[in-house]
């Protein structure tokens, strides 16, 4: 797979616009779902998978063959969700807790699980609870508990990714760790 | 073993995988002897657990199709380069296209001077040249610029770029055919760039034929 991408991306440097589309097909659920966790909603999360892509494409000059493109992608991905976090009010994430836009968290959590079977109605009401967990977390935690449980990346890339130094990322982890510990400790 | 700071530590280590042999055996006799420290290692493991256990998401089915619509296009110049480097001999006929094309306008529209073709008894006036009555011209005559006027005969071929043939009398207007009456040979009249490059391109192709006769 490793060396699909890897063809692919020579090509798209070359200017064969098709060749990216197989790179955003192969890519494009796990960039969608860092997004969708960080910012907690399905419209936004794919607008900012889509724009992560379209940069990611117009910056491919940019890209050191010799590094791992997941990790380039990733980072894109993940600055442009935090971008997107601080430029939002900084009561945001606790306000999609409230009742008045539940229904919107719903309506987006089922507009991405297409056709879900009923009986798995009640994990769905679970997993939307740990979603707004994860979400109620600080970015700076969120963002690598999310690249460590849910894209289940290694410490080291997650540095990379996030452009910090290993021993910051292991200290986020920690105290993400505890956080969500005592958020789920009655689940 | 102090709780809260030494064993909450080995259990994130833990979890990070970076954990010693010696430090997993104390973190192990720890935990069997302490009971919240238990607790406090099972919850972690269990939210980690449900974190997990979330699913994985997919994205929308027409994600990809919208993002690569939503791609900047290929840039223009950057295709046409790729092609010129594509075809050499392409790129190199239409660089001397290019080159003789804008050498052609270009003198076509600088010459903006009467010139005429080395003749003598001939009048020049207002950018009209005359060729007076009693004047017959020897060899052919070159207008370039100017009107031409001819009251008295020429001995050859008339070539009249960008002018006109002008006459006293405008009853009589005179068209290059009429001109046959005073020309011997044949009348050119060259008012139009591309009539301007195929009168160079004859000259050209008869300056060829001329130097293989000599």
């Amino acid at each position: 797979m490793e060396t699909m991408i890897k063809k692919k991306i020579k090509e798209v440097k070359k200017g064969d616009q098709s060749a990216f589309e197989d790179i955003v097909s192969f890519y494009q659920n796990k960039v969608f779902h860092i997004c969708y966790r960080m910012v907690g909603n399905a419209y936004e999360a794919e607008d900012i998978a889509q724009e992560a892509f379209i940069r990611a494409y117009t910056n491919i000059s940019s890209f050191d063959e010799r590094r791992k493109f997941s990790t380039w992608l990733y980072r894109i991905a993940t600055n442009l969700t935090i971008d997107r976090i601080r430029k939002k009010k900084p009561d945001y994430y606790l306000d999609a807790e409230v009742k008045g836009t539940d229904g919107l968290d719903m309506y987006s959590q089922l507009a991405v699980d297409q056709a879900l079977p009923e009986e798995e109605v009640e994990s769905l009401e679970l997993q939307s609870f740990i979603h707004r967990e994860i979400l109620a977390l600080p970015p700076k935690y969120r963002s690598v508990i999310v690249l460590r449980y849910l894209d289940e990346l290694a410490l080291q890339e997650i540095a990379e990714v996030l452009d910090i130094p290993i021993g910051t990322v292991k200290t986020r982890i920690h105290r993400g760790r505890e956080a969500l510990r005592k958020r789920l400790r009655h689940v | 073993m102090n709780c809260k700071k030494e064993a909450v530590e080995l259990m994130h280590k833990y979890l990070d995988g970076e954990l010693q042999k010696e430090e997993e055996r104390r973190l192990r006799d720890h935990l069997q002897a302490c009971p919240s420290c238990q607790n406090h290692f099972h919850e972690l493991k269990r939210s980690i657990v449900l974190i997990k256990d979330t699913g994985a998401i997919s994205a929308p089915s027409n994600f990809t199709a919208n993002v690569m619509a939503n791609l900047p296009k290929e840039k223009k110049r950057r295709n046409f380069i790729r092609k010129l480097q594509r075809h050499p001999i392409l790129t190199a006929a239409a660089i001397f296209f290019v080159l003789m094309f804008s050498s052609i306008f270009s003198a076509w529209n600088q010459d903006q001077q009467v010139t005429v073709s080395k003749q003598e008894n001939l009048i020049i006036q207002d950018n009209t040249v005359i060729v007076p009555e009693d004047v017959t011209v020897d060899g052919d005559l070159v207008v370039r610029n100017g009107d031409l006027k001819v009251e008295g005969k020429i001995d050859g071929d008339i070539t009249l770029i960008n002018g006109n043939f002008v006459t006293d009398d405008p009853q009589n207007e005179l068209n290059g055919e009429n001109y046959r009456a005073y020309a011997s040979g044949e009348v050119n009249e060259v008012n139009q760039v591309f009539e301007w490059m195929w009168y160079h391109t004859k000259n050209f192709v008869s300056d060829i034929f001329s130097f293989d006769s000599e």
